[in-house]
């Protein structure tokens, strides 16, 4: 199978120089996906974040190669160009800009990066019904302006309702469970589930177990102080749920 | 990589104003200051009638009695009002017929700016009366209007061919006393728009007038007035963008619109006069006086996108004088280095029923400084007057500022007014979400900005939409490196 993403050795420090990332690796192959889990302050989102682009971080050392390409040597925009999708975990609200238009700006972005022309406004509205009834978003959030006013689970459902939209080849989802009621989780998870293709892949991040009762990966790791320190089939998320974080902090440290 | 804050601010700081250039046209230039005898010459270079002359010599008397007032959010040095020019006109050699007697100097200037006016005359329809300095060089689309009983004039054209009306109607919404810089202005206008409407006529086009200053040291003093007869409709449109100068430009227009019972006013500014330099150095100082009057049923509406100009003062506003008669202010102020603007309305509900609505929207960038400052008075005679106000603020990196001061005077039991206010920022997470979906910093910044000021922009006629987006644009993007 071909290698979606392939991270090697990657460090990465806050401005101020504290390491957050202390040698990560991970392989996604397409079709597959993947879980992410540790505890609080493991560096799960600052993973999230460093394949995003995000400027908060530097990386210091290590590689992440991503459909054949440096995907560290892209800019934020180009990597979302490429195809990867990071479904925020707070997403942002952007007064006065409707969802819609938001949508069409990012689409045809993408389409004139890969050399193609905008997208008629006939196909754009069919693939806004199609996609919208994935994630049963409201007609009326649709209109409104990016994110104002929603509530969590609708701010989350919105995020799964864009990467509809942008059909992305790497989704990486920052816990996107967390403030979900369980409707909202079984309406997240099976837009996810949907969108799941054999060309595609996804990185689940996550502090719980109970999203993937719902989305099932293909394999799990644990992310403790900035290193994957064990990887395995989806019955180790179980295993984590059961004996919590600590049972892994020992055998990691008596290793 | 991703686009912080710094950077951004760092980049307005670096953007060029791509207007400045100054046109090399052969200029008539009196000697610098202001006395009696300045004021005699203005109005003798113009042929003006003994009681034109009688009018900006009290102004003058008056003006020299006032301060320059000092109760806005600005600082600046003040002008030094005996180190300017008051008077300065192309030297025109014949009265023109065609585009083509036009200064080819001139019509580059316009090819520049991009509004080829040839272009404009077939495509848009649009009548333009450009103003070059202070002298209008050349006013199309006349004969059309002419048939229809408009008259749409440079103001000196007014003066001489329609006294009556310039007399009957001059002074009348903004008086020669209303203010330092209208006192000014009274006394040493030099040249400006005219535009009167016929009962029951809609005018056709939108009339749009172009200023530009162009003599280095220069105060312009610009005199617009639109008087529209009963039941009468008119668009129009101002725009003005300046050459680039390192002195300070003093701009002290007037603007005075009469709607007359049943009448409506539509007046649509976009401004961009040079706002200094990066330091602050330069830029021209815009303290403007536009004031418009409803009689019954009559309704104002007031556009305007300011960009442009060191420091903005400028309040567009309407007296609400006749029953069931409406006002209306638009307004998007953009500042950025170290632009100030101190800009907003005034409704003065007098009549019976009367309605005002107020939308502002400022967006502040670098270490500029953005004012709303609006009142809107109730009178004891204003039964059932409803206002409906929002000001809102759009901050760009952390070293700018946005200020409201909003007055509200109600003097009649059943008037209503309401008033929202909301600050956003944009910040480097809403940049940042965007380039994650793919769009790149610049045009995030121009969606944000435009989808900000959208409610006011749709306000404006197309043609002038589409300016004004590219404007919102080029003052506050950068090329992203």
């Amino acid at each position: 199978m071909e290698n979606i993403i392939k991270i090697k050795n990657l460090h990465a420090t806050l401005q101020d120089g504290t390491e957050i990332l202390k040698g990560v690796n991970l392989e996604v192959k397409a079709g597959e996906i993947h879980a992410i889990m540790g505890p609080n302050g493991s560096g799960k989102s600052t993973l999230a974040s460093v394949l995003a682009g995000r400027e908060d971080y530097i990386v210091t050392e290590g590689e992440v190669e991503y459909m054949g390409k440096d995907l560290l040597d892209l800019s934020p925009e180009n990597r979302a160009r490429e195809g990867v999708f990071l479904a925020f975990q707070y997403p942002v609200e952007i007064p006065g800009v409707s969802n819609i238009n938001f949508l069409k700006t990012a689409i045809n972005e993408i389409r004139a990066y890969k050399g193609e022309g905008p997208i008629a406004a006939k196909d754009f509205l069919k693939m806004v019904s199609e996609k919208s009834k994935l994630v049963e978003l409201d007609n009326k959030l649709k209109n409104r302006s990016v994110n104002e006013g929603f509530s969590g689970g609708e701010k989350k459902r919105n995020e799964i309702f864009q990467m509809a939209m942008l059909s992305p080849t790497l989704s990486i989802l920052d816990e996107t469970d967390s403030g979900l009621d369980i409707d909202a989780l079984r309406i997240v998870a099976h837009g996810v589930n949907t969108l799941k293709t054999p060309e595609n892949a996804s990185i689940i991040v996550t502090h719980y177990q109970r999203l993937l009762d719902y989305i099932i990966p293909d394999v799990v790791h644990v992310l403790w102080n900035g290193k994957i320190v064990k990887s395995g089939p989806k019955e180790l998320a179980m295993e984590l749920e059961d004996k919590g974080y600590d049972w892994l902090k020992k055998e990691v440290i008596t290793e | 990589m991703a686009y912080t804050e710094k950077e951004l601010a760092k980049e307005l700081e670096n953007k060029k104003y791509e207007y400045g250039f100054v046109t090399d046209v052969e200029s008539d230039v009196i000697r610098k200051g202001l006395d009696e005898d300045i004021v005699r010459l203005i109005s003798s270079k113009k042929n003006e009638p003994e009681w034109l002359l009688e009018w900006r010599l009290s102004a003058f008397r008056i003006w020299k009695k006032m301060e320059e007032p000092e109760w806005a959010h600005l600082h600046y040095t003040k002008p030094d009002f005996q180190d300017l020019h008051y008077y300065a006109a192309p030297k025109t050699k014949k009265t023109l017929n065609s585009l083509d007697e036009v200064d080819p100097e001139i019509l580059k200037t316009f090819n520049k700016l991009g509004i080829p006016i040839e272009e404009q005359k077939v495509l848009s329809g649009v009548a333009v009366d450009f103003v070059m300095d202070s002298v209008s060089v050349k006013t199309t689309f006349k004969d059309k209007l002419g048939e229809l009983g408009i008259i749409f004039s440079s103001f000196s054209e007014a003066v001489q061919e329609h006294p009556e009306l310039v007399k009957k109607y001059l002074g009348k919404v903004v008086p020669k006393a209303d203010n330092f810089y209208a006192a000014l202005n009274s006394a040493v206008f030099s040249d400006g728009s005219f535009c009167y409407i016929p009962k029951g006529v809609k005018c056709p086009m939108e009339l749009s007038t172009y200023f530009r200053i162009n003599e280095a040291n220069t105060g312009q003093f610009e005199r617009t007035l639109v008087v529209a007869d009963e039941d009468s409709y008119v668009s129009y449109l101002e725009g003005c963008t300046a050459p680039q100068r390192d002195e300070n430009q003093l701009h002290a227009a007037v603007v005075e619109l009469i709607a007359l019972d049943g009448a409506e006013i539509k007046y649509s500014t976009v401004q961009n006069w040079y706002p200094g330099d990066s330091e602050g150095k330069g830029g021209i100082f815009n303290f403007v006086t536009k004031r418009g009057i409803c009689e019954s049923r009559a309704k104002i509406s007031w556009t305007q996108v300011e960009t442009g100009s060191a420091v903005t003062w400028k309040y567009p506003s309407c007296i609400l004088k006749g029953d069931n008669s409406e006002g209306e202010f638009y307004s998007v102020a953009v500042t950025n280095n170290y632009q100030q603007a101190d800009t907003g309305t005034k409704m003065i509900h007098l009549g019976k029923n009367t309605k005002s609505v107020i939308i502002s929207k400022g967006i502040s960038a670098g270490k500029s400084n953005n004012s709303y400052r609006g009142l809107v008075q109730m009178n004891a005679g204003a039964s059932n007057a409803r206002n409906f106000s929002q000001c809102d603020s759009l901050l760009i990196g952390d070293q700018c500022g946005a200020h409201t001061f909003p007055y509200i005077e109600v003097m009649n039991k059943s008037a209503r007014a309401e008033h929202e206010a909301t600050t956003s920022k944009i910040g480097e997470d809403q940049l940042f979400y965007c380039n994650q979906r793919g769009i790149e910093t610049e045009k995030a910044i121009s969606l944000i900005v435009n989808g900000y000021a959208k409610e006011v922009l749709n306000k404006l006629p197309m043609e002038f939409a589409i300016e004004a987006q590219k404007l919102l644009e080029i003052s506050l993007e950068g090329s992203v490196g």
